[in-house]
């Protein structure tokens, strides 16, 4: 008895949870709002089953319960019921499948008025391009990537010198424009995902995956990795900024194309190394290790970290100072702080780099 | 259908057997389960521990200082390692298939009871190669228990030194043992079963277990090649899986390989794994529910479809574990549509199940308990699957907590509800001791109701579009503070629920040393396991001569028959089996209410 109780209390307990619950889909700020149709529909047949099939046994339980002189009825099967059964399960399947598979014959098919978007993913951060006038994405390649070229994109390739590169975290994008995005990853398997585009994929190391959606919401929306990507994959973040078409067309003409990037940088305009240094920092990926405000990461906390003494994985005490951070970024598989995995990719800056990094981890330390 | 005997002598006793040929090296299928079974168990443990490990981190994160980034990774790979293959697989086919084949099919052990000793001893390696890897330079691997590569075997995920290699040495350990057992139990079934006892008069907790094993000796093999070619990656550079990659900063010298190609064979083994796992448990419920109702398994012909197309079907859906992946988006059709069409053999046992309730004389011990447990979490468990099994449903919950919540109800919860139910059922045949009920009814009730309190709200945080595999979740906008109360509680009710697992634990120990006494059959149960001469069976099961078979596992409530089950070694024609009264009145020529179908099943000319 106390069984079926406790049925009745589940299906009672999870419809009340489910209206009362704070914890609902993130609103849709894509055209694939309509993926949340499918989900509804798939909701409400299998809520129904839900809830029939239990409190089904519940009632059986109760009125079929041991009681002295009672005899269940013989019947090994009921050929003309399985038959309807089978029938009615079918059609409640063609029922949740056909929509499902409409929607998704929209998603697998491309509008040819899609504008094209590359997104690049490596451990622990993402970079982003965007297609020239010449609407043409550079080749690329693994061969070609080195410390000034992150994105590897072929320099010899005419249609590489007019792309838009953008090397922090944050994508903007226009408002009600389908884009195709292109996916391409250095390393390892991640999966793009905003949850309010609703559309995700994979990045796959030597091929080039896609989705397309059209943003429909203007907001800014964080990009979280979907695909276990070692240990940083949890902080592995971007942001999506919607926008209308002027404000991005100004914000696209301000990112550099390769062609600027490849020339070398002028150093005097640079007044600001504190300034430089967050550029770099979020540029090169290493908030994605080092958090600002203490929290524990993949790599020590630059709060607190200039003036600190750190005991190295060799238990050495060492103060950190600047000839201790000049080395901690230029050769971080050196000395490692203990209990920390020597991981640190190897990166090549110019000695003003260095400083503006140094500079910026000073300005954090002690806020 | 042969006699088979083994070439041990049928009266154990007069067989000398040392301590260690008895209860070590023992080739009696009864000792061989319980040593994988206790194996099992154990592991099953560790992972228990590893989840609370996860939950802490996550309900109360950076609370636990030596709950890192790493070994939050570490545990989650292990947790989901250990439970799937060296818990899961290994108690359902190595513990209960071995315990009960033979008994139920009227045999006197496995056809090859020395492959089936040694299969044992190299599933025990493999858990110790496994075990071996928390000891090793940088401990073991956290590449998630998928181990997708690249990142499988790339710095920047935990225990690329040493972690990985042991896992993938454990894994094609663990395989070389799950073919031995699977050869025996398939050729056990086919060849050894006793005079009468035809494939359609087996219980379906042997079909369930026939099946999955079936299916393993199948599906194993892609996993055993993927992890070689794994290991060549690792250990020799080669490219199997390995693309031209950066890692950390530097060019490696690999190139040309394709992860996704690692993810076809680890599904292609993957999702028939998942149905290894939940056929036997379907099996078992099956009977657990017609015994303690009293009632007939309604439908037995289309449950044994049933479980036969869930298994076919079962290997042509694997990549709904893919739909992201980046793979041909245009599969997505076709493993939509098979994933879709599995359901309806599956909707069909739970219909099965419901009618074999209905109408019937439901006794609410436990084993029945845990049965309905069952039904109520795998509806749950197995609608969410439509969800995901939808391609386009699938893409936004694809790697939240949607999918965490789905499997660890239909493979966390469901079945482990049923290995429950199974042993609360045949702990008085394995021990001669009947479990502690009090203590029974506390495992049971907080078990129950606390995987609801774990998994149901879980969905609602993937819905919202909580990512897994995340150790951390900071300032993300669009998770409310209050999803982070909803992890915190959903971990108080996780150590809960652990704890109540030790109340069974020590309830197994306590009750084999003081528990009541229990008769031979003290269910009244019809199958042969019920009716050694034996209880706990001695070597060689039934004693002098082995059963003959007369009639299906499930004369419950045959009208005309006083008692409300007839064993199935029970002659027809007023002749009473070994223990019955003589007046008892078996109905002539083991005809039932519905003549149409009964005669089907159980006329003389079923061939094996």
């Amino acid at each position: 008895m106390a069984i079926a109780i406790a049925l009745i209390f589940i299906v009672i307990a999870s419809i009340a949870f489910h209206y009362y619950s704070p914890w609902w889909l993130t609103p849709a700020a894509s055209n694939w709002g309509e993926i949340d149709d499918a989900f509804t529909l798939t909701l409400i047949i299998t809520g129904a089953f839900f809830v029939v099939i239990n409190l089904l046994i519940a009632w059986i339980v109760i009125r079929y319960r041991h009681k002295p002189g009672r005899k269940s009825t013989y019947q090994p099967d009921n050929k003309k019921l399985e038959a309807w059964l089978i029938g009615l399960t079918a059609i409640g399947i063609v029922a949740l499948l056909a929509p499902g598979l409409v929607v998704y014959g929209k998603f697998v098919n491309v509008p040819d008025e899609a504008q094209l978007i590359e997104v690049v993913g490596e451990q622990w951060k993402w970079s982003f391009r965007f297609p020239g006038k010449d609407n043409q994405l550079g080749q690329s390649g693994i061969q070609f990537v080195t410390p000034t070229n992150p994105l590897g994109l072929d320099p010899d390739d005419p249609a590489s010198a007019d792309d838009r590169i953008v090397l922090s975290p944050e994508l903007h994008l226009p408002l009600f424009t389908s884009f195709k995005v292109l996916l391409r990853s250095k390393d390892v398997l991640h999966d793009f995902n905003v949850p309010q585009f609703r559309a995700k994929m994979d990045l796959v190391p030597g091929t080039i995956t896609y989705f397309w959606f059209t943003p429909t919401q203007r907001g800014t929306f964080d990009i979280l990795c979907a695909e276990l990507c070692g240990i940083g994959h949890f902080n592995m973040r971007g942001r999506v900024v919607v926008e209308d078409d002027a404000t991005f067309g100004v914000w696209l003409a301000s990112q550099p194309t390769f062609a600027d990037s490849q020339q070398p940088q002028a150093t005097s305009s640079i007044t600001n190394l504190v300034e430089l240094g967050k550029t770099l920092s979020e540029v090169n990926g290493c908030i994605a290790c080092h958090s600002l405000d203490g929290k524990p990461g993949v790599g020590p906390t630059w709060l607190g970290l200039y003036g600190k003494t750190e005991r190295m994985s060799d238990d050495a005490e060492v103060v950190v100072d600047d000839a201790y951070l000049r080395t901690a970024i230029l050769n971080a598989g050196a000395e490692v702080v203990k209990g920390y995995p020597a991981i640190m990719p190897v990166y090549q800056f110019s000695d003003q780099e260095v400083e503006a990094l140094i500079a910026y981890i000073k300005a954090v330390s002690a806020p | 259908m042969s006699n088979y005997s083994t070439s041990h002598s049928s009266n154990s006793d007069d067989h000398p057997q040392s301590f260690w040929t008895k209860y070590v090296w023992s080739q009696d299928h009864k000792v061989i389960a319980i040593q994988y079974s206790l194996t099992a168990i154990f592991m099953g443990l560790i992972a228990l521990v590893l989840s609370w490990l996860m939950r802490l981190q996550l309900g109360f994160p950076g609370q636990f200082e030596f709950i890192d980034v790493n070994t939050y990774y570490q545990a989650m790979t292990l947790h989901g390692m250990i439970m799937v293959v060296y818990l899961l697989t290994a108690l359902f086919l190595g513990g209960f298939g071995n315990y009960l084949i033979p008994l139920m099919v009227g045999a006197r052990d496995m056809v090859f009871p020395f492959l089936n000793m040694l299969s044992y001893w190299f599933y025990l390696l493999a858990s110790l190669i496994l075990i071996a890897s928390f000891f090793v330079t940088g401990g073991p691997t956290g590449a998630g228990w998928t181990l997708y590569p690249p990142q499988a075997i790339m710095p920047g995920t935990p225990g690329t030194d040493w972690g990985i290699v042991l896992m993938l040495v454990s894994l094609a350990v663990f395989i070389v043992a799950a073919t031995m057992g699977g050869l025996n139990y398939v050729t056990t079934v086919l060849q050894a079963r006793t005079e009468g006892m035809t494939l359609l008069r087996m219980p379906l907790t042997v079909w369930g277990i026939f099946t999955a094993s079936i299916m393993a000796l199948l599906a194993f093999p892609a996993l055993l090649v993927s992890a070689i070619m794994m290991l060549f990656d690792k250990l020799l550079g080669s490219s199997f899986f390995m693309p031209a990659v950066i890692s950390m900063g530097q060019q490696t010298d690999y190139g040309g390989g394709s992860p996704i190609l690692f993810q076809h064979l680890f599904w292609f083994f993957g999702h028939p794994e998942v149905y290894i796992v939940a056929l036997p448990a379907f099996g078992i419920v099956s009977d657990l529910i017609s015994i303690h109702a009293r009632k007939n398994i309604f439908g037995y012909k289309m449950m044994v479809w049933a479980i036969l197309g869930i298994a076919a079907l079962s290997f042509i859906v694997w990549a709904h574990h893919m739909y992201v992946s980046g793979m041909n988006p245009y599969f997505g059709f076709f493993f939509a549509t098979t994933t879709l069409v599995i359901a309806v053999p599956t909707a069909i046992k739970v219909y099965n199940w419901l009618f074999t309730l209905w109408r019937g004389d439901i006794h609410l011990n436990l084993p029945m308990l845990f049965a309905l447990a069952f039904m109520s979490s795998f509806v749950i468990g197995g609608l969410t699957g439509l969800f995901l099994g939808n391609v386009v449903v699938d893409i936004p919950l694809s790697d939240t907590y949607f999918v965490i919540a789905h499997f660890h109800m239909v493979m966390g919860v469901s079945p482990i509800l049923v290995i429950f139910g199974g042993i609360y059922h045949w702990y008085p045949k394995v021990t001669g001791k009947m479990l502690n009920e009090p203590l029974g009814h506390l495992h049971f009730w907080i078990t129950f109701l606390g995987t609801y309190a774990i998994y149901f709200p879980m969905h609602y945080l993937g819905i919202l579009g909580m990512p897994r595999r995340y150790y951390a979740y900071d300032d993300y906008s669009f998770i409310p503070e209050s999803a982070q109360s909803l992890n915190a509680f959903i971990t108080i009710a996780a150590l809960i629920v652990g704890a109540a697992q030790l109340v069974f634990i020590f309830n197994l120990f306590w009750s084999y040393l003081k528990g009541k006494q229990a008769t031979g059959n003290p269910w009244q149960a019809t199958s042969l396991e019920w009716q050694t001469p034996d209880t706990p069976p001695k070597h060689g099961n039934w004693g002098s001569a082995v059963p003959v078979v007369y009639r299906w596992a499930y004369d419950f409530s045959v009208p005309g028959c006083d008692e409300d089950y007839i064993p199935q070694n029970s002659p027809p024609n007023n002749q009473p089996p070994n223990n019955q009264p003589s007046d008892m009145q078996p109905p002539n020529a083991n005809e039932a209410a519905d003549p149409s179908s009964a005669n089907d099943l159980r006329s003389d000319s079923d061939e094996a």
